[in-house]
């Protein structure tokens, strides 16, 4: 397959501008947004600090697939770092607990990395270990307990505010803007493309895929840390159990919502950030409509099918002979 | 296909490990425990890890044909739910409600397998889909508990073929040993196992040989949902109830026992009775936690972690044996 320039995204941006109208027919106060103690609250906003984990993780998740990777293991890491902040807050300065945890973040994500390039194991075997033994670990972190913090610096993170914006929200487009200027600021986009696309191609190119592979699960193991801090901080305690239960799936989603191909190549950061962005708004229509959240999983499975018969190869090849034939 | 060497002793080395893992686990925990090494224990392992050792049958087919089964877990539970619905609340014969839900979950599967054809799309987002919806379907039927009163299910608790030292052969233990059984002989003595093996090796070849591999894949993801539906069945006589959500994370511990049972996630390779030793060893890893009772639960996905990465090492370590020494035997051959 060519290399494509990115597409636009008008579909995500559509799908997105239609669920927030259904949201306001639902509930007409859902576009309502008020300044109180300098801080904006409103259903939108609500929509955008809850969708602030799951959209970190995304952008880490985005280039693992983008190099036909997947990493299952981003929930669990999300309970570790969670549980590592969470344990350290009260007895720690916050430079030293943020430290504790992005590191043990990213020593998670290095050892899935290490796994894949080093070892050659298939990436969701490899990250499956780490998914299964992660929320054991976090559990031994915190004694099987649910730790709870007093620390304001750390509760900040998740409940404060900067500019009148939850700050989850500005972590997020901090760590968006962040990877956006690491990635297509320079070519090592290009070259994460290109090992997704064909790897050994990519190698006998000159790309240091494997340097790159394992470059890349770290910062996904860091993204991951990144929202298990915010997740601790927004309840000020870390649940093993339930921490992160269930986001890998969710940060998978939000790619392929945005457009990523499962089989490598082609990515978009700001699309899987939308993608993240529309699944929230689904879960916030659910709960505003007053239907049981239990139909939430349903209509997650409904999109999730949509998006993939759209993305399938065949009826790619079936709409392209039916209206491409004038080209 | 024959990755992992020429003769059948190396080709069955990986099963051998697992094995002589699990004889060693069960030497260690006998020597921990005195009262261990019972009948008793070895029937109660059977029976605790049931309902996970019929999913992994179901699952070890998947695997074995390079797919993967994510719905697995989603299917126990919304099996469960649905027959504590029938049986209490429609007033469907329970044996009419097994045979209702075997077919949903086959047809299920079915249509999950035709999708992932059809469509040539991953097998792993498909059944993630599938995952999403069933549970979403069980949490929809009922949010609560409902607990299973009819005569067959006390009547069918307390059938069980007695064996000395008061051990119990229950009926969940002999529908996984027969589910094991017959999974053996389709996997390793039919022409349908062949095709499965043969898929995993690579489905251009398969396809040119003549094998019609859309309808095997279609066959290999309903058998999968059907096991997982009998396998619910199994769940909800283990507990007399109905729960949608029961059997989380199931299809995680399944595809756990179907790697440390020695087959290769990559397809084309794998045995049944390795996943059923895989189950017994994540049994042993739990039954030695409670025998302990001071060790807190959490300790046994430590172990299951550390024991996949033990078997996914080794399983890299034949490969890239046996790859060294077809290279060399090529280059000898000169």
């Amino acid at each position: 397959m060519p290399l494509r320039l990115p597409r636009i995204g008008t579909s995500q941006i559509v799908a997105l501008a239609a669920i927030l109208a259904i949201n306001w027919v639902v509930s007409p106060q859902f576009f309502d947004i008020r300044l109180q103690d300098g801080r904006l609250f409103g259903s939108l906003i609500d929509v955008l600090n809850r969708g602030a984990p799951v959209a970190i993780l995304s952008l880490g998740m985005v280039l693992v697939i983008a190099m036909r990777g997947i990493d299952l293991s981003v929930g669990a890491v999300m309970a570790i770092c969670g549980a590592i902040a969470a344990s350290l807050a009260d007895t720690h300065s916050l430079p030293v607990v943020l430290a504790a945890a992005l590191g043990a973040g990213l020593a998670c994500g290095l050892w899935n990395g290490f796994l894949v390039a080093v070892l050659g194991i298939q990436p969701i075997v490899a990250t499956l270990i780490l998914m299964v033994a992660g929320r054991g670990i976090a559990q031994l972190i915190t004694e099987g307990r649910i730790v709870t913090f007093s620390s304001p610096e750390l509760a900040f993170i998740g409940g404060g505010s900067v500019l009148g914006l939850p700050t989850p929200v500005v972590i997020t487009l901090a760590l968006l803007g962040l990877t956006l200027l690491i990635v297509r600021g320079s070519a090592l986009g290009l070259m994460i493309e290109a090992t997704g696309g064909n790897a050994r191609a990519a190698a006998l190119a000159g790309i240091g895929t494997r340097l790159i592979t394992l470059a890349v699960y770290g910062w996904c193991g860091l993204c991951a840390a990144i929202a298990g801090i915010i997740a601790a901080a927004d309840i000020l305690g870390a649940d093993a159990n339930n921490a992160g239960l269930w986001l890998e799936l969710d940060a998978i989603l939000a790619v392929v919502i945005g457009g990523t191909s499962l089989f490598g190549g082609r990515f978009s950061l700001v699309l899987a950030v939308v993608g993240a962005l529309i699944i929230q708004a689904m879960n916030t229509g659910i709960l505003l409509s007053g239907f049981p959240p239990e139909t939430n999983l349903v209509v997650k499975a409904v999109v999730v099918l949509a998006v993939l018969l759209a993305q399938s190869p065949r009826l790619k090849g079936l709409g392209s002979s039916l209206f491409g034939r004038g080209k | 296909m024959n990755v992992a060497g020429r003769n059948s002793v190396s080709r069955l080395l990986p099963v051998a490990a697992t094995s002589a893992v699990f004889l060693i686990g069960f030497l260690i925990c006998s020597l921990t425990f005195p009262n261990f090494a019972s009948l008793r224990v070895v029937m109660n392992l059977l029976t605790d890890n049931a309902f996970l050792g019929i999913v992994a049958v179901g699952m070890t087919f998947v695997i074995i044909s390079g797919g993967i089964d994510l719905s697995v877990g989603s299917v126990i539970g919304f099996t469960t739910v649905f027959l504590a619905i029938a049986i209490e609340q429609w007033g469907v014969p329970p044996l009419m409600a097994f045979a209702l839900i075997l077919v949903i979950s086959a047809l299920f599967g079915a249509a999950m397998g035709a999708a992932i054809e059809y469509f040539e799309l991953p097998p792993f987002i498909v059944t993630l889909a599938g995952m999403f919806l069933a549970r979403g379907a069980s949490f929809l039927m009922s949010t609560e508990s409902i607990p299973i009163t009819a005569d067959l299910y006390s009547h069918l608790a307390e059938q069980a073929i007695r064996l000395p030292g008061g051990a119990r052969l229950t009926v969940p233990a002999m529908a996984m040993l027969a589910v094991v059984a017959g999974g053996m002989v389709l996997l390793h003595l039919t022409r349908f196992g062949a095709n499965i093996y043969a898929l995993g090796g690579s489905r251009v070849s398969t396809a040119l040989m003549g094998v019609n591999v859309t309808r095997t894949t279609v066959a290999i993801y309903t058998l999968s949902s059907a096991l997982a539906g009998l396998s619910g069945i199994v769940f909800s006589l283990y507990t007399s109830s109905g729960y949608s959500l029961s059997a989380v994370g199931v299809e995680l511990d399944a595809i756990a026992a179907v790697v440390i049972g020695g087959t290769l996630l990559s397809g084309g390779y794998g045995f049944v009775f390795g996943t059923f030793v895989g189950v017994l060893i994540q049994g042993l890893i739990q039954t030695y936690i409670s025998f302990d009772g001071s060790l807190s639960s959490w300790w046994a996905k430590i172990a299951t972690g550390l024991l996949l990465f033990a078997f996914i090492g080794f399983q890299q370590a034949t490969l890239g044996l046996a790859r060294r020494s077809r290279r060399l035997a090529a280059a000898g051959a000169h």
